[in-house]
């Protein structure tokens, strides 16, 4: 196995840029390492000015998110030698707008998010007294995968939708409103759906299919908008047709 | 409520198209784009056509046949533009040329089936 | 932190100048995944291609032999059998992909399990065989 591997990386500073450049370094090539790894070896041993994200360094914190090699990889969980001999370039994630070198500004995801409220919808509450809510096996696996998403935000920068207009509400904000929706204990699917059914909500979606692709926890984030297109198809038709029925 | 969108309606039109293109359009393009032509297969009379597509249900579903993939090429077709061409600013132009055409197609359609005789 | 109008002169908080970068027109060129998805919107051109020619069999259908047969040599073109085979290929990819994308948007369920992937895909292709089938059982049998 080769010595060292060279790493491509985007540099960009905002106050001395107009646009990211890119530097190259070194990297030994070691075995068990991650990309990640690589990246936080150049922090310490050969530029420290580098600027980007992590956290966990196990795949559940969903911080790392990069372009490898052109793809949208969670760094902490894409194996350095697998791209020997090199060279690996690392882009900051796609289709988003880059604050510095490969640090990406999230706060038009986190803004979709919370559009498609996020948490367990009830006109009603029960009283304490009457315990919790119970779910069956059944029921819990009907919305299962799609709460495993931990909002890496790759999905979106595999989405050439989501690149080409600003207003599409994206792979995860939509999964994530099906988590809901399809939870028994939810009441909310209307309200959201009033949302989602936005022009841009979830009819931009062309099922491109690479959300689903790069998801590194198997949410299949273009499923879930599929389902929702056609849940949102039958309620059209349901409303045109039996108008009496209330909501 | 918000103003009645379309999108569910032409998503479900899209649909429906693509189910009939996908079952029925391969054979027969194959059929008479192919095999007929290239003598693979002796092609029927035209009476013998004739006679299969004056009857009501064929009628029927040739109509199917011919509008329903038109619907299914409008929906697809306007998001290609919109996507591969980046024209999403002449929203309107594309629209009314998808749609317009499914539903030229449509009436062409209809008209030459209603009265076949 | 913002301060009252009419106070003192408040910080401005230093905003980063953030890069965007434009996505080209050929965003599709360079990466295969999405050269396979384009590939599969294009196919509906075709699919109203076969419209358009099935449209004009149908009015020459209509006129009689003599206009039938002017169609038919008009098939035979060798331009016309070159885009019908073409037209062919995408349309055998566009039932493809639909065929194989179906499974993902329902959740078909028997007994609380879910039916697999595969099960639905290959339903559909043995509908399509069997459709196909009676197609020509019913142009050719007449």
């Amino acid at each position: 196995m080769a010595e060292t591997i060279q790493l491509e990386v985007t540099r960009y500073s905002p106050e001395r840029d107009a646009s990211p450049g890119v530097q190259t370094f070194d990297v030994p090539c070691r075995k068990e390492w991650v990309v990640l790894d690589a990246l936080n070896y150049i922090k310490d041993s050969l530029d420290g000015s580098l600027a980007y994200r992590w956290s966990c360094r196990m795949g559940i914190c969903g911080s790392c998110g990069m372009m490898v090699n052109g793809e949208p990889k969670l760094t902490c969980a894409t194996f350095l030698a697998s791209y020997a001999p090199g060279p690996v370039r690392v882009e900051p994630l796609q289709y988003f707008p880059v604050v510095r070198d490969l640090v990406i500004e999230m706060s038009d995801f986190m803004r979709k998010l919370k559009g498609v409220k996020p948490w367990i919808i009830r006109p009603e509450e029960k009283p304490l007294a009457e315990g919790e809510y119970l779910q069956t096996p059944e029921q819990l696996d009907a919305y299962k995968q799609y709460s495993m998403c931990i909002n890496c935000v790759l999905c979106y920068a595999a989405c050439p939708v989501y690149g080409l207009d600003p207003l599409f509400a994206g792979p995860a904000a939509i999964a994530l409103a099906q988590r809901y929706n399809l939870d028994s204990r939810d009441q909310g699917a209307s309200e959201r759906m009033d949302i989602l059914s936005q022009h841009e909500g979830v009819w931009g979606c062309t099922f491109v299919g690479e959300c689903t692709k790069v998801c590194p926890k198997n949410v299949d984030p273009a499923g879930a908008i599929q389902r929702y297109k056609l849940a949102a198809a039958k309620e059209w038709f349901k409303s045109l047709l039996m108008p009496w029925g209330t909501k | 409520m918000a103003k009645r969108l379309m999108e569910p309606f032409l998503w479900s039109a899209f649909s429906a198209g693509g189910v009939v293109a996908a079952y029925l359009i391969p054979v027969h393009l194959f059929l008479f784009g192919l095999a007929f032509p290239l003598g693979w297969v002796p092609s029927p009379s035209p009476e013998a056509l004739h006679a299969l597509a004056r009857h009501p249900l064929a009628r029927i579903y040739l109509f199917v046949l011919c509008s329903l993939p038109l619907f299914h090429w409008a929906h697809r077709f306007r998001y290609t533009l919109y996507d591969g061409l980046q024209v999403k600013h002449l929203n309107e132009v594309i629209t009314a040329f998808c749609y317009g055409g499914a539903v030229l197609g449509t009436i062409a359609a209809g008209y030459l089936l209603w009265n076949f005789r | 932190m913002p301060n009252e109008a009419g106070s003192t002169p408040s910080y401005t908080e230093f905003h980063p100048r953030w890069y965007r970068k434009r996505v080209s027109t050929y965003w599709w060129l360079w990466n295969w995944s999405y050269m396979k998805f384009v590939l599969r919107e294009i196919s509906s051109v075709f699919v109203a291609w076969f419209v358009v020619v099935t449209l004009v069999q149908i009015r020459c259908l209509r006129e009689g032999s003599v206009a039938y047969a002017q169609w038919q040599a008009w098939m035979r073109s060798p331009l016309l059998l070159a885009l019908n085979a073409v037209s062919l290929l995408f349309v055998v990819l566009h039932t493809v992909t639909w065929f194989n994308l179906t499974p993902r948007a329902m959740d078909l369920r028997v007994g609380g399990k879910r039916v697999p992937g595969l099960l639905i895909a290959g339903a559909n292709y043995l509908a399509w065989a069997v459709v196909s089938a009676i197609v020509v059982r019913i142009i050719l049998g007449g």
